[in-house]
């Protein structure tokens, strides 16, 4: 069953075409990776099945029910690119804020600390956290509503390589459990972990496969090496 | 509106303003001292002061909490916090509702402290009733958190935010009746003046002090600031948008 479904969808911003006739789906309970480029329009596309994009054309559903409509709120979890938490609240405060946000228990809050590994630092004001931290608690924010959708743009940006390998392993066990996560980066060595890749390059969409998929595609191991290919020869994988 | 997440909000800024105690403190006792200041600037002429200070405690609570709440809502605005809260089911009266209840305690605090000063350490004269001179500031101050609210929309900077209040506040803070009584102004700024929420606040504080009963064109003066302050919560509710180009 699809969680996300998109059609035909165009988004023109003061006349730059920032998505272009994009169509594709996201399966219920998997990860999929939205892969590109800086500026090939992974926020926005992102934003748009948030439902806070004015969109052009075309029709965007999520869960049944056009994106944008009042009750997704309640099962959609979003995290923007630059962290949007309050500096000026401990990490416990913003985290606690979300849950009541979205009824869940005091229990929620520790148990998403935790996923995030900020259990030593949930006391701390979040001004004077790490870069890497403060999109943690961005995540904690958004892991805490257990949301049935979660759209995460570049969750994983300047973590180290240990943690990132655990919020990955944790994408997976939350798609397991049922949830559905787009999930965006630029770096391609992560696109190996998600279930299905959808590559935008300048709006478009390049791929819509699996990583192994992908692989047999373009005739390479490297999904680096993939990507080059695909914008090389300009194909437009169904 | 939920109650619950409205209040939600309000514990949520209140803890925000509590990690800020320069703020606070700044808030507090800002006020106090200035009024000080005016009491001794006319310690010869107490007749003057009798007439500044009450107007002034309806002053205070407006610019204190404009200057609060715009630059607050900009950051909102700006660190992206504001976009996120409203893909929650936090809807965008409880957002408003929320502020002004964490606001309204603090302007509550705010003219609290500056009423005590004024009437036991000043010698202000006592007015008809010390609550309808706190509920007066109170509204106030919800007034500047209304307009505050809707003039962050129009400033994408905290600097702009900040500028906003010689626009804004000026102005009525020239003609409310402070400076010059409204009786003694020219017709056309009287004019100007009976649409400016912040006159019909100096005129009730004017008019509690030293008068033996809260009189009818009190009530009036408040019930005009509550209007104020409704429409402008309002106008500045429609300016969260959800969705943007």
């Amino acid at each position: 069953m699809e969680s996300i479904k998109v059609e035909g969808l165009v988004v023109v911003r003061g006349g730059n075409t920032v998505l272009d006739r994009l169509s594709f789906t996201v399966d219920a309970g998997s990860v999929t990776g939205l892969l590109g480029p800086s500026g090939s329009g992974k926020t926005t596309l992102l934003r748009v099945v948030v439902g806070v994009q004015k969109i052009t054309s075309g029709t965007v559903t999520v869960l049944e029910r056009p994106a944008g409509t009042p009750s997704l709120r309640h099962d959609i979890g979003y995290t923007t690119q630059s962290p949007s938490v309050y500096g000026d609240l401990s990490v416990a405060d913003n985290v606690r804020y979300h849950a009541t946000l979205h009824g869940r228990p005091a229990a929620a809050v520790d148990e998403a600390i935790i996923a995030v590994g900020l259990a030593g630092t949930a006391g701390r004001l979040v001004r004077t956290l790490s870069g890497g931290q403060l999109s943690r608690v961005s995540l904690a924010c958004a892991l805490v509503a257990r949301p049935k959708v979660l759209l995460l743009d570049e969750p994983t940006v300047g973590l180290d390589p240990v943690l990132r390998r655990d919020l990955w392993a944790l994408f997976a066990a939350l798609a397991a459990e049922g949830s559905t996560l787009l999930v965006s980066s630029h770096v391609m060595d992560e696109a190996s972990r998600c279930d299905r890749l959808l590559l935008l390059r300048e709006g478009r969409l390049l791929a819509d496969e699996s990583p192994n998929g992908l692989r047999s595609s373009t005739g390479t191991h490297d999904l680096d090496e993939a990507f080059l290919r695909l914008v090389e020869h300009g194909e437009v994988a169904a | 509106m939920n109650p619950r997440l409205a209040l939600a909000t309000a514990r949520r800024v209140g803890a925000q303003l509590r990690h800020d105690r320069r703020t606070l403190a700044l808030v507090i006792v800002v006020p106090c001292v200035l009024l000080w200041l005016f009491s001794e600037l006319f310690a010869d002429q107490p007749l003057i002061f009798q007439r500044l200070a009450p107007a002034l405690l309806g002053v205070f609570p407006f610019i204190t909490m404009f200057l609060v709440t715009s630059v607050a809502m900009v950051r909102e605005r700006t660190s992206g916090t504001l976009e996120r809260l409203l893909t929650t089911p936090l809807g965008k009266a409880d957002l408003v509702a929320g502020y002004a209840l964490a606001f309204g305690v603090l302007s509550l605090l705010q003219a609290g402290v500056a009423c005590t000063v004024a009437l036991w350490l000043l010698d202000l004269d006592q007015p008809a009733s010390v609550t309808v001179l706190v509920l007066v500031a109170l509204a106030n101050a919800l007034l500047g958190t209304g307009l505050g609210l809707g003039m962050s929309s129009l400033a994408s900077t905290e600097f702009q935010a900040v500028q906003f209040l010689p626009a804004v506040a000026l102005p009525q803070i020239l003609l409310c009746g402070l400076i010059v009584p409204t009786e003694q102004m020219a017709g056309w700024l009287d004019a100007i003046s009976r649409v400016m929420p912040l006159r019909y606040a100096v005129e009730a504080m004017t008019k509690l002090t030293g008068a033996p009963a809260v009189s009818s064109r009190v009530w009036t003066d408040l019930a005009v600031i509550v209007g104020c302050v409704l429409v402008a919560l309002a106008v500045g509710a429609t300016t969260l948008r959800r969705r943007t180009a």
